[in-house]
């Protein structure tokens, strides 16, 4: 487990580093939450308070951005992260199937996060891949043409 | 600049990906690098050349030879063959009958009939998307060379107004007014902005644009803002694009190298400084007003209109909009005429659509057509007819703010005043076929549920109004319907449309209005006879949603 120290300091290097990389103009906000986001996993407060320090732009301004966008995240989210398209193309696809083995194999509801830390599962809108729909995606690896079967391997290469 | 003797396409389309394309990608450069040969040909990576029944697919040019499907296994083969013997590979060639299929560039160049006719996609699939080069030998830039040596603003602007081009995103609002507009309004700043949000569930025609053709889009804003007297520019582009943000930024920073982008371009008096701007996933951002607020850096909420964006857009200045396809036609009208334009398409919607076909056909994928053709068409020529042969029931188009069509308007001219006389609309470009299999309530719920979803929440029409219309269609599929609520639904999308602040919220009625009209009587069965037709819906008796 990273003590209090250690996090705080990560935190504050990805703030800093998204910073040096961005303009300080309030028009920069979403690219530093989104590269901290990134970074990070999810964006802690800590991370929004120095956010507002740094740009000048009131900390409730800061939340109320990071807490609308559905890529940013203000709670802290699974080591792995699955993102299940519900639109209607997924749907016709036969995604009904697929969401309901993705919720029995993982044991969440969605926008949860499983106790010990491996998974959160999370519904998505379109991600423009319909063509080879029902999507998922999972971290960065997309998984189209899915079909029930193909689930528990899938989530196997997972550690 | 460098010249190769042969160019190597790979599909990087989501299905080729998943089949190992970066794979095949990697295998093809180690194998040239092994022959010697790196510095005779070019390899890259194009969207929008594959198809699904042979797919990944590898195409060599010049000689325009087309492989698929292709395996890691076949590529040192492929390569000693073709590249380092000069023989075709028949062995690995793509089957003659797959090729004169219509999803896909291909069937221009084999001549089949009947050809797509290519004007925004004219390069995707042929090109390398990251080489400026390339663009400039295939016509890129020589619309732009055109506009700043020949033309005056104003004739831009009667150009784009004469060839009747409307806007792509869905509204069909004519784009040489909204060009009119900007440039009249008064304001020493002005900017142009690039709406590549796309995010209409079904909808992937612009990432298609923006991956495959990037600097057209980039020539096109060039353009539009030496039309309306803008110095500044931005593309806003869905957070999600990752690959469609990085292929823009390069090619802003090859166009800046060449002096394309920046001062004085081409030794004239405009000056222009582009940038991208990701966002980070939220549909609304897709409204315009909605997307300014987003590049401002802020919630993106919708403002009131008027003022509109023409007037007071951008940090207040006046702004013009434009989606990518819009934009991807702007080089083509300026090149071939205003009248060329209009010899593709319908008197009133000129020009040609990009649909992405979806759902029970037997061959899903992008298809770019003249303006004016039929859904029959559609699904009889270019989706090779209905999956297992199951009847046509309908299809959403555009999207999840697009109409329900029933099979009752298939033989209607997909234009943009033809649909709206029957009272639906031709939205964004998606076309999702559903056959005798779905639940009209089903999808209505799934529908609904999207928009649930993607509401900002700023109006209370729209926040309030999509979550009471889901309670009430999952009440339906449960068999807890009463004939109250085809009276409830009525209200919702009549309020929804009357009373909503923006777009989203206008349209988002517009399914449960669909259902209503056109397939009462399998919405009635539901609710009387507590029977869902299709077999879809549970009729459990319990509602999840009832109390949330």
């Amino acid at each position: 487990m990273a003590s209090r120290t250690e996090i705080t300091i990560r935190v504050t290097d990805a703030v800093k580093d998204a910073l040096e990389t961005y303009e300080k103009k309030e028009e920069e906000l979403i690219p530093i939450l989104s590269k901290v986001n990134r970074d990070l996993g999810f964006l802690p407060q800590e991370a929004l308070e120095l956010i507002s320090d740094g740009l000048k732009v009131p900390k409730s301004r800061v939340k109320s951005v990071a807490s609308f966008y559905h890529m940013l995240s203000t709670k802290p989210l699974g080591r792995h992260v699955i993102r299940f398209c519900e639109n209607a193309p997924c749907h016709v696809a036969g995604g009904g199937e697929i969401w309901s083995a993705l919720k029995e194999a993982t044991n969440l509801q969605a926008g949860e996060t499983s106790p010990d830390g491996k998974w959160s599962l999370i519904t998505t809108s379109c991600l423009g891949l319909c063509a080879v729909g029902p999507v998922m995606v999972v971290d960065g690896d997309v998984y189209g043409n899915l079909t029930v079967d193909k689930i528990p391997e899938i989530l196997g290469r997972y550690e | 600049m460098k010249y190769y003797r042969s160019m190597v396409l790979i599909s990087n389309d989501p299905q080729s990906m998943v089949q190992g394309a970066q794979e095949i990608f990697d295998c093809i450069k180690a194998e040239v690098k092994k022959h010697n040969l790196e510095d005779e040909i070019s390899i890259a990576m194009a969207s929008d050349i594959s198809r699904m029944d042979i797919s990944p697919v590898v195409i060599v040019y010049p000689e325009a030879v087309v492989y698929g499907p292709v395996k890691v296994e076949d590529v040192p083969f492929l390569v000693e063959e073709h590249l380092y013997k000069g023989r075709i590979a028949t062995r690995l060639q793509a089957p003659k009958k797959a090729l004169s299929g219509p999803i896909a560039w291909l069937s221009t160049r084999e001549g089949s009939l009947p050809a797509e006719q290519r004007i925004v996609l004219e390069r995707a699939g042929i090109i390398d998307p990251e080489s400026i080069d390339d663009y400039i030998i295939h016509e890129g830039y020589r619309a732009l060379g055109k506009v700043l040596s020949e033309m005056k603003p104003a004739d831009v602007i009667a150009t784009i107004k004469e060839s009747g081009l409307r806007g792509r995103g869905g509204a069909g609002f004519p784009t040489g007014t909204k060009w009119g507009f900007v440039a009249g309004a008064k304001g020493d700043k002005k900017y142009v902005v690039c709406n590549a949000d796309e995010s209409e569930p079904g909808t992937f025609k612009d990432r298609l644009i923006l991956e495959g053709d990037p600097h057209s889009i980039i020539e096109a804003l060039i353009i539009a803002s030496y039309a309306v007297g803008a110095d500044e520019g931005y593309i806003y582009v869905r957070g999600e694009y990752e690959l469609a943000q990085s292929r823009l930024k390069a090619a802003i920073q090859q166009a800046k190298e060449y002096g394309i982008l920046g001062k004085n371009i081409f030794g004239s008096n405009h000056s222009f400084e582009l940038h991208v701007h990701a966002g980070a996933g939220a549909y609304i951002c897709g409204e315009e007003t909605a997307l300014l607020e987003s590049i401002e850096g802020k919630r993106g909420e919708p403002r009131p209109r008027p003022p509109y964006p023409t007037t007071e857009g951008l940090w207040g200045k006046p702004t013009l909009i434009n989606n990518v396809e819009t934009l991807a036609n702007i080089p083509a009208i300026i090149r071939h005429g205003a009248k060329w334009f209009r010899s593709f398409g319908t008197p009133s919607s000129p020009g040609t659509k990009v649909y992405t076909i979806l759902g029970n056909v037997n061959k899903t994928g992008l298809v770019e057509v003249p303006m004016g053709i039929t859904l029959r068409e559609v699904i009889s020529i270019y989706a090779k007819g209905m999956k297992n042969g199951i009847s046509f029931k309908l299809a959403q188009t555009g999207g999840s703010s697009g109409s329900i069509i029933p099979a009752s308007l298939q033989d209607t001219p997909m234009d943009y005043d033809s649909y709206s006389k029957a009272g639906v609309s031709l939205g964004s470009g998606a076309l999702l076929i559903c056959n005798e299999e779905i639940c009209v309530v089903d999808l209505a719920k799934v529908l609904m549920k999207f928009f649930k979803f993607e509401s900002c929440g700023k109006c209370n029409p729209c926040r309030i109004g999509n979550i009471r219309a889901l309670q009430t269609l999952d009440r339906i599929s449960e068999g807890l319907g009463t004939e109250a609520d085809i009276e409830t639904l009525q209200m919702i999308s009549k309020n929804l449309y009357e009373m909503s602040n923006c777009g989203l919220g206008q349209t988002s009625g517009a399914p449960l209005r669909d259902i209503i009209n056109h397939f009462r009587a399998e919405v009635d069965a539901h609710i009387k006879l507590k029977v869902c037709p299709a077999g879809i819906c549970a009729m459990s008796g319990q509602s999840n949603l009832y109390n949330n």
